[in-house]
C-alpha cells in the first residue's frame, strides 16, 4: 500500500492538480473551498508555479483563459455564487475550444445562500452555465481519494477534447478528511500545436478567439463541436453500480448523497428489499447506458439529491420514463439522512414501484 | 500528562487534531482543578470548532469562550470581549485552542503581552505527520516558526497526534515516532504526549513515549 496522507477534499484537489502538472492557479476566496487557494498559495511559490488571488472571480477566469491559450495546464476554483460570476468566461473558453479545470465546491443557494453543502448547481454544470451551445465535462467525486483522482482525470480529458472539465463537489466533500494515496498515475499532456506561444517567425500565427461574425462559419464551429460532444458521450461516461445485479429498485445518487444512500441500501437489504444504486461519476456526459438497462428490470428509481430535483430529469430522459422516478431530497445546506433514504426506499417498495 | 501551568496554549496546523486533543485535555484538567475554561480563538475556520463540544463542556462544568458566530454559518472573524478574562481572571485554569496557522494565530497576539507577563503558560504544538503540509521535520519547523512569529509567543512543548482519522492503526502511530523525535530534537522541545484513539490503548500504551489515549473522537461526517 502506498504512503497515505490525511487530507481535506479541497487539499486533495489542490495537491492532485500540482501532481497533474498544473502550475497556474487563479482564484478568489469563497467558503467552503478556500483551502484550495490557501494550499496553492503555500505550494506554488515553492515549485516555480503561479498562485494569484485575482481581484474578482471574473478576473480569475479570464486569467485562466490566457494561460489555457498559451497551452499550459491551468485551473480555478470557487463555490456556487462565484461560479455564476465565472460563467461568462466559461462560455468564452468553450467558444475558443480551450482546455481548463474549474472546481465548484457547491453551497446552498440561490443567491448568496449559505456555506453548507448543496448539489443544486447540477443544471448549471451540466447545461453549460454560460450562454451559447456548449458543454463542460462534469466529474462528481464521492470520496477524498476520488477528489484527487478525478482532478488528474479532469486535466487529461480537458486536454484531450479541448474543453473545460469541472469538478462538481460540495461543501462536505471539500471539508471532510480522509486518508488519501497520492500515488496518482498521470499521462503526459498532449502536444498543443494550436497554442499561442510565439511563432519564432517560423510558422503562421495561431489565433485563439470566440468571435465569429460569419454565420455560416459560426454554425460550422457549433456542428463540429457537437460531433466532438457526441464522441465523448459514447466514450467517456463513467459510473459505479452497487448491488444492481438482482435489484428490484434503484437509487440514483452522486457525490456525498451516494455515500448516504449506500448505508440506506445496506439497511434495506437487511430488511429484505432488493435495492441497488447507480452512481454517475460523470454528470456530463450522463451515463445513459446503465439507466437504460435498469429501466427494463427495476420497478422504480429514487433520485437522491441535495437539490429540488435536477439530476432526476436526466434519469427520466435516460430511462425514457419507462419506470416511475421519485425524488428524495434536502436543500438549503441540509443533508439527507440514511433514515430518510430508507423511508423513501420502503415507500416505493410498499406499493411495488407504482406512484 | 502533567499540565501544571495556568494557561495551556494548543496550536497545530489545520487537521492536526488540535481541537480533539483540546477537548480531551480540558476534561483532564477539570479532574484536577475546580475552575476550567476553554477558549476557542480560531478566527479563520468556520467549521469543526470547539463549540461542537459545547454540550460536553456544559455537562462537565467547563466554561467555554468562543465567538458567538462559531458554527453559526456566519463567516465572520470575530472574538468575544470575554476573551480578556483569559488573562484578567487568574483564578481559572485556561486551555486555549489557537487557530490552525499563522493567520489563525494572529488573534492570539492581542493577549500575548499579558500571557508572557504572567509567565505561567505552556504553549504546545500539536503535530501530525500524516497531514500534507507537516509531513516532515523541515515543513513542520516552518509552520511552527510562522505561528510563533504571528502570535509572538514561543513554543514550550510538543504533542504528537499523528493520525489518519478513523482508519488509524497502531502501526501508523508507531511509524510517526521517528518524525516526532526529529521535531523534538530539531526544536529542543520536549514531547509531552503521544496521542491515539482509546481503542489502540492496549497496543500502544507501553510502546510510545508519554502515551495519551483520547477518549473522545471528532465526529465523522
Amino acid at each position: 500500500m502506498a504512503d497515505k496522507v490525511l487530507m481535506k477534499g479541497n487539499e486533495a484537489i489542490a495537491e492532485a492538480a500540482i501532481i497533474a502538472g498544473c502550475r497556474h492557479y487563479f482564484g478568489y476566496p469563497i467558503t467552503p473551498q478556500t483551502e484550495i487557494a490557501a494550499y496553492m498559495a503555500k505550494k506554488m511559490p515553492k515549485i516555480g508555479g503561479v498562485f494569484l488571488q485575482a481581484e474578482s472571480e471574473i478576473a480569475a477566469i479570464n486569467m485562466v483563459y490566457g494561460v489555457a491559450a498559451a497551452g499550459k495546464r491551468v485551473m480555478t476554483s470557487s463555490s456556487s455564487p462565484g461560479i455564476s460570476l465565472k460563467s461568462e468566461g466559461l462560455s468564452y473558453l468553450a467558444g475558443s475550444d480551450l482546455p481548463a479545470l474549474v472546481v465548484n465546491v457547491q453551497r446552498g443557494g440561490p443567491g448568496l445562500g449559505g456555506i453548507q453543502p448543496s448539489q443544486s448547481d447540477y443544471f448549471q454544470a451540466t447545461r453549460g452555465s454560460g450562454h451559447g451551445d456548449y458543454h463542460m465535462i462534469v466529474l462528481a467525486p464521492s470520496s477524498v481519494q476520488e477528489m484527487a483522482e478525478l482532478t488528474v482525470k479532469g486535466f487529461e480529458l480537458a486536454d484531450t477534447y479541448r474543453m473545460t472539465s469541472m469538478i462538481l463537489a460540495d461543501g462536505t466533500m471539500g471539508q471532510m478528511m480522509e486518508p488519501v494515496s497520492l500515488d496518482l498515475e498521470v499521462k503526459p499532456a498532449p502536444e498543443k500545436p494550436w497554442a499561442t506561444v510565439g511563432t519564432k517567425l517560423q510558422r503562421k500565427h495561431n489565433i485563439v478567439n470566440s468571435l465569429s461574425l460569419v454565420p455560416e462559419e459560426l454554425e460550422k464551429f457549433n456542428f463540429e463541436r457537437y460531433e466532438r460532444y457526441n464522441y465523448i458521450k459514447e466514450n467517456e461516461a463513467m459510473y459505479e453500480e452497487y448491488l444492481m445485479d438482482d435489484a428490484e429498485y434503484a437509487i440514483a445518487a452522486f457525490g456525498i448523497t451516494s455515500r448516504v444512500a449506500k448505508n440506506a441500501i445496506n439497511e434495506a437489504r437487511k430488511q429484505g428489499i432488493k435495492v441497488g444504486m447507480i452512481r454517475p461519476i460523470t454528470l456530463w456526459p450522463f451515463p445513459v447506458a446503465p439507466f437504460k438497462k435498469a429501466a427494463d428490470k427495476v420497478k422504480a428509481i429514487i433520485s437522491v439529491e441535495l437539490s429540488m430535483g435536477q439530476m432526476i430529469d436526466d434519469v427520466k430522459l435516460a430511462t425514457e420514463c419507462k419506470v416511475p422516478v421519485t425524488l428524495c431530497n434536502r436543500v438549503g445546506g441540509m443533508i439527507v439522512s440514511p433514515e430518510q433514504v430508507l423511508e423513501a426506499i420502503k415507500a416505493v417498495a410498499e406499493n411495488g414501484g407504482a406512484k | 500528562m502533567k499540565l501544571d501551568k495556568r494557561i495551556t496554549l494548543l496550536c497545530g496546523h489545520y487537521g492536526s487534531g488540535k481541537t480533539n486533543v483540546a477537548v480531551n485535555m480540558a476534561l483532564m484538567l477539570k479532574k484536577q482543578y475546580e475552575k476550567v475554561t476553554v477558549a476557542d480563538l480560531d478566527i479563520v475556520n468556520p467549521y469543526f470548532r470547539t463549540k461542537d463540544s459545547s454540550q460536553i463542556f456544559n455537562d462537565a462544568g467547563i466554561k467555554l469562550i468562543c465567538s458567538e458566530f462559531a458554527n453559526s454559518n456566519v463567516d465572520i472573524p470575530a472574538l468575544p470581549q470575554e476573551m480578556y478574562s483569559i488573562t484578567d481572571d487568574t483564578s481559572h485554569r485556561v486551555l486555549i485552542d489557537v487557530g490552525g496557522d499563522d493567520r489563525g494565530a494572529l488573534a492570539l497576539g492581542r493577549l500575548a503581552p499579558a500571557i508572557i507577563k504572567e509567565n505561567d503558560y505552556e504553549m504546545l504544538m500539536v503535530i501530525n505527520k500524516y497531514r500534507p503540509l507537516t509531513r516532515n521535520v523541515a515543513d513542520t519547523l516552518e509552520v511552527m516558526g510562522e505561528i510563533e512569529f504571528a502570535c509572538g509567543i514561543k513554543f514550550t512543548g510538543l504533542v504528537n497526534n499523528s493520525n489518519l482519522g478513523e482508519e488509524t492503526t497502531a502501526d501508523d502511530v508507531l511509524n510517526s515516532l521517528e518524525y516526532a523525535n526529529g521535531v523534538s530534537k530539531a526544536t529542543g522541545l520536549a514531547l509531552i504526549a503521544t496521542t491515539f484513539k482509546e481503542s489502540l490503548n492496549s497496543e500502544l500504551c507501553e510502546k510510545v513515549p508519554m502515551p495519551l489515549a483520547l477518549t473522545l473522537q471528532d465526529k465523522i461526517l
